[in-house]
């Protein structure tokens, strides 16, 4: 049981790690239909621009988070522009496939500029352990779940009760509808794209402390799981992707304590797979029929 | 056009064909292809076998998939186990036809449930199914894990090659044209209507996956054959990626493009080695561009045909196509739209 507890904890606080990354999938599908292929990239640009904060600019963690954020945020909705938006009105396979282009570029581009070698996170916040009940808790762990907590909080209060939020939730809804009860799509589908470019990039600072190592490759695989976990959820629902996010980190903690750790992407794939088939819509989400 | 075997459009191909093979031939022979052009040469043959096969099911059914390395290396894998214990040419047949086996199983297990999903979601599932191969064959013992197989036997050879060459394009062709691929194609042009005039889109479906995955894993027999070495991560989905830019490049829809399409970057990979590593950079970039300038690639849905050739129109329209590309026009106007943030 102690030990079940303890697999909890650990995944928990990666199952953080993938909610915010599955926010920002969950909410550029939401408005605009699109799976930013290039969402899981933009997390492994918020480490290193989180890790070049901290050390080139000497940063404090509470100072480094919010800066990367935004420094992340622009360049999402600099790809938004060049990338996404000449191809709003054409195919869905193209702008996929423009999207896995966007995502080969940021790796590759930042393999090129930074090198392929693996970077040492600095230890930017104290790692102590101590235990409670006999659970082994981690200062570390703790201060990820409470600021991907605390960011979760705040898209929810931004996307609820903001005027911005509103517009976010009617272009969601109906483009053309909200377009024309005068709500400023373009600049609504930026902001998304700001939005989710960040809660990626803070995924990617708290990842970079929980793991200690970033490289130009390590946004693809949790980038793909945080999509299953948008999926597992709902796909554009906000809750749903949280749902997800903690329910994967969870079973990818627990199939690697308890089975194999080799396996446990593929266990993460599977489940992909099997709730496409079972309930395509995810968890929360409902059942459309397809009209021609 | 009369359904007859030997009609004239078959009889010229066929001609071409063969006196292509002959030229390359006498060009070994002669020895102006030395060594080092035939491993250009065998990539080209490789890569335009496998984007023929991927675009059976991208362009002409409209099925995305992003697990097509996986596939291919199922023929890998099991064509280098064999060839272990049988090192000749028989050992790979037989490694080759296992592999294909295995591949239509494992395509057809993964298709039936797969392809009741749409557009992205496939592309997304297909990229699960291709990442879950990858990790089997990591973790299995006859793959020996990530380390690879090393010391495959070289048996390629040019006629071994070409042979494989055009039975997968004509294959692919044939499957193109006839009446399966009209259903195919009709599926890619509109699934619920297709499905409204009585086409029993699934079966269609997994028809062209399984299709493709066949071809997919005949080409990674020949590529551990070719290469000596394979490990799990020369399937990863840089390689998919990689297949994918053919078909993209050479155009969804058309075989020949794809064809074309690998012939080019093979040359362009073999003229831009010394920029190996900008080479996942440009061809990123170049999804990207291609995509928002000239989104139906080289040919778009049309092939090549002798007509084609030798008419005029043909070369307006690409000359056209590469000035928008040239000029930037588009991107030109995305560029523009920044600074006034003006909506359209």
């Amino acid at each position: 049981m102690l030990e079940f507890l303890q697999q909890m904890i650990n995944g928990l606080s990666i199952g953080s790690i993938y909610a915010l990354i599955a926010l920002g999938y969950t909410m550029v599908y939401g408005i605009i239909k699109l799976i930013n292929f290039a969402h899981g990239d933009m997390y492994m640009i918020g480490a290193y621009v989180g890790m070049i904060s901290v050390t080139t600019f000497k940063l404090p963690f509470v100072l480094a988070l919010p800066a990367t954020m935004i420094v992340t945020g622009v360049l999402g909705v600099v790809i938004e522009r060049i990338a996404y938006r000449p191809l709003r009105k054409s195919t869905r396979v193209a702008a996929l496939i423009t999207a896995i282009g966007v995502s080969f570029f940021l790796q590759n581009a930042v393999s090129r500029i930074m090198g392929a070698k693996i970077y040492t996170f600095p230890p930017v916040l104290e790692n102590r352990t101590f235990m409670f009940y006999g659970l082994r808790f981690n200062t570390q762990q703790i201060a990820i779940f409470v600021t991907a907590i605390l960011l979760m909080i705040l898209l929810q209060v931004i996307v609820k009760k903001t005027k911005v939020g509103r517009a976010m939730r009617s272009v969601a809804v109906d483009q053309d509808a909200a377009k024309l009860m005068g709500v400023n799509v373009d600049r609504t589908i930026s902001l998304t794209f700001a939005i989710g470019s960040s809660l990626a990039a803070a995924a990617g600072i708290l990842v970079g402390i929980y793991y200690n190592t970033i490289n130009p490759l390590m946004g693809f695989a949790p980038g793909l799981k945080a999509f299953v976990a948008a999926v597992f959820g709902g796909i554009g629902i906000i809750p749903g992707a949280m749902i997800g996010g903690f329910a994967i980190g969870l079973i990818e903690t627990m199939v690697s304590g308890y089975g194999s750790t080799l396996y446990k992407d593929a266990v993460v794939y599977i489940i992909l797979i099997l709730v496409l088939i079972i309930k395509p819509s995810g968890l929360l989400g409902k059942n459309r029929k397809e009209k021609v | 056009m009369k359904n007859t075997f030997l009609n004239k459009k078959n009889l010229t191909w066929l001609i071409l064909g063969v006196s292509f093979f002959f030229l390359i031939q006498l060009l070994i022979q002669v020895g102006i292809i030395t060594p080092y052009y035939r491993v250009t040469m065998y990539w080209i043959c490789l890569f335009a076998i496998l984007g023929v096969s991927l675009n059976v099911i991208i362009g002409v059914t409209g099925q995305f998939s992003l697990g097509h390395a996986g596939f291919m290396s199922i023929g890998a894998y099991s064509a280098a186990v064999v060839l272990r214990s049988m090192p000749n040419l028989t050992g790979l047949f037989l490694g080759m036809a296992i592999g294909a086996l295995i591949s239509l199983f494992v395509s057809m297990v993964v298709a039936i449930p797969t392809l009741r999903l749409k557009g992205d979601y496939l592309a997304i599932a297909t990229l699960g199914v291709g990442e879950i191969i990858r990790i089997v064959i990591l973790n299995m013992k006859i793959t020996n894990g990530a380390s690879g197989i090393s010391n495959i036997p070289y048996l390629i050879s040019w006629p071994l090659m070409f042979f494989f060459v055009f039975i997968s394009i004509m294959f692919s062709a044939n499957f193109k044209n006839s009446a399966i691929g009209r259903a195919c194609i009709s599926i890619k042009e509109d699934e619920i209507a297709s499905e409204a005039m009585g086409i029993n889109t699934t079966k269609y479906k997994v028809m062209a996956f399984m299709f493709g995955a066949l071809i997919a894993s005949l080409a990674g027999g020949l590529y551990a054959t070719t290469y000596y070495v394979i490990k799990p991560e020369t399937f990863g989905i840089n390689n998919s990626i990689n297949i994918l830019v053919i078909v993209v490049f050479g155009g969804m829809g058309s075989l020949t493009g794809s064809a074309v399409a690998a012939i080019v970057l093979g040359i362009i990979n073999n003229v831009f080695q010394p920029l190996a590593e900008w080479r996942m950079i440009i061809y990123a970039l170049a999804l990207i561009v291609i995509m928002i300038f000239r989104p139906q690639g080289l040919l778009g849905t049309s092939e090549a045909s002798l007509k084609a050739i030798f008419s005029l129109d043909t070369y307006k329209n690409a000359l056209k196509g590469l000035i928008d590309l040239v000029t930037l026009r588009k991107f030109r106007v995305a560029v523009a739209s920044i600074g006034k943030g003006k909506q359209r």
